[in-house]
């Protein structure tokens, strides 16, 4: 799966758990433009663990704003990690 | 008629221990019982800790054939009310027995009955449930068997408001003896949440701290949840004064609201306005409130708001009261929170001692109060209040004096 279309599954999975067309949402899209409240966001974490068959633990879904933020952490959720690894959700690369 | 009613026995089990002494003994050390739960396997969770009631062997408490009635949380609300009675040195007669409520709460019911009765269906493949699970897992089990073994046949309901259960049971128990329509209660409160099922839901809910529950510090990481259960004599004052009973303190106000707001997130009004509705049913002045056992659950999202809701009460006069969420030791229990603080808060006022927030890092600018961090404190205090704020956005408060004779 390339980052592209890894790209297109997010912002597909969370046009439709917020019941609005994928072509409003960007990467660039913030949680508060597309109006999610706390328990809204849990809801789409929710819908994206189901599509990507991933768990995303409770303080990195905290630090959630973005739609890039959510691409990139389901990206390293989803990479083969390195034996014993464990791989933060929504870091920013330092 | 509005007669004035106190508190004349108590009964607790938690992850505290067994037993009231227990229970205040370890409080007053500031001793968190929140550890690793032993009766769910949390391998899958993201969060391994609650505050169980350990070690525990229903059979000390009750026979076989009596357990095959009684789910744990209707164990432990049994156990606490047969405390409580004894406490009270109650002398049971007819008429008594006639005009006695019990009131208590629960949030989930059976829940543990439930999960494995699904279980067996679900996941064995069987093709039958226990006989008994319907009467085991019905929220008001717990109400129902204290009647059953006291003989009690007055008016007899379980209340079920989430969080905020126990302390909507007790102000009902509380009005009802105060109008004249019970002459006297047994309230309070009692769960048992730890079941696979119902602790997946939490987790889905990402409320539940991966550590432990620090509630107004700085590096708080959510709730944890505990069990147990907590039952109060509610009697009206002239009655305990006939017997010679021992009163603990008097239940002075109680207040109720609702956010109208959103169905977890929680407001500042609405829990301003159900203190300010208890503080107003007692007719106690605000510069007479000397502690607040806090809801405090130990989420971002609680501790804040509830600071921000005791300033709005109680304006300057909040940096001149204490407040502490003894949830830092024995847990969210749920609908039995309310009654469990209840007794944490009519001790603290009895002993002259208020019990800590454990687990407590550093302070937090935005849960600025005074929330006797770590360590206990000796105060004498002539009013306190006891709050409760559910998911859904409901509220009650309880508001307590101190007995001084």
């Amino acid at each position: 799966m390339s980052v592209e279309e890894l790209a297109q599954r997010v912002i597909g999975v969370i046009a439709k758990a917020r019941r609005v067309p994928p072509e409003t949402i960007t990467p660039e899209t913030t949680f508060q433009e597309l109006g999610l409240d706390s328990l809204d966001a849990v809801n789409v974490l929710f819908a994206l663990e189901e599509e990507f068959n991933v768990s995303i633990p409770d303080e990195d879904a905290r630090e959630i704003r973005t739609v890039r933020q959510v691409i990139e952490g389901i990206a390293k959720l989803v990479a083969p990690t390195p034996a014993g690894g464990t791989e933060s959700f929504g870091e920013q690369p330092t | 008629m509005s007669r004035r009613v106190v508190i004349t026995g108590v009964g607790v089990i938690s992850a505290l221990g067994h037993n009231t002494a227990a229970f205040w003994a370890r409080l007053c050390e500031g001793a968190s019982a929140i550890g690793p739960l032993e009766s769910v396997d949390c391998t899958q969770f993201r969060f391994r800790n609650g505050a169980e009631v350990r070690p525990y062997r229903p059979e000390n408490y009750f026979e076989p054939r009596e357990l095959d009635f009684l789910d744990r949380f209707a164990q432990f609300a049994v156990i606490a009310a047969r405390e409580a009675v004894a406490d009270s040195g109650i002398q049971w007669t007819a008429e008594l027995r006639r005009r006695t409520a019990i009131v208590t709460g629960s949030c989930v019911g059976g829940q543990t009955t439930e999960d494995a009765a699904f279980a067996d269906v679900y996941r064995h493949g069987r093709g039958r449930v226990h006989p008994m699970t319907i009467p085991r897992v019905m929220a008001n089990a717990g109400a129902s068997q204290i009647s059953l073994e006291l003989g009690i046949t007055g008016p007899v309901f379980t209340v079920s408001t989430a969080c905020s259960s126990s302390n909507h049971a007790l102000g009902q128990a509380f009005w009802l003896v105060r109008a004249g329509v019970a002459e006297m209660a047994l309230a309070g409160g009692s769960e048992a949440p730890f079941s696979f099922g119902n602790l997946k839901a939490w987790e889905a809910l990402r409320v539940v701290s991966p550590d432990t529950c620090r509630p107004f510090s700085k590096g708080r990481r959510g709730m944890i949840l505990g069990e147990g259960a907590a039952m109060l004599v509610l009697e009206p004052l002239e009655a305990a004064r006939a017997r010679g009973a021992k009163i603990y303190a008097e239940v002075v106000g109680f207040g109720m609201s609702s956010d109208a707001y959103h169905i977890t997130q929680p407001s500042v009004e609405g829990p301003a306005q159900a203190m300010r509705a208890a503080l107003e049913d007692g007719r106690v002045p605000l510069e007479a409130v000397g502690y607040i056992n806090a809801h405090g659950t130990g989420t971002p999202a609680n501790d804040p708001t509830e600071t921000a809701a005791i300033r709005a009460v109680f304006g300057p006069h909040a940096d001149r009261l204490a407040v502490s969420s003894t949830k830092s030791m024995h847990g969210h229990t749920l609908g039995a929170a309310g009654a469990i603080e209840a007794v944490a808060t009519v001790l603290a006022l009895q002993h002259g001692v208020l019990p800590p927030t454990a687990n407590f890092l550093e302070p937090d600018p935005e849960c600025d109060l005074d929330v006797v961090p770590n360590q206990a404190r000796r105060a004498e205090v002539d009013y306190a209040l006891s709050n409760s704020f559910a998911f859904g956005g409901l509220n009650a408060v309880l508001a307590f004096r101190r007995w001084d004779g």
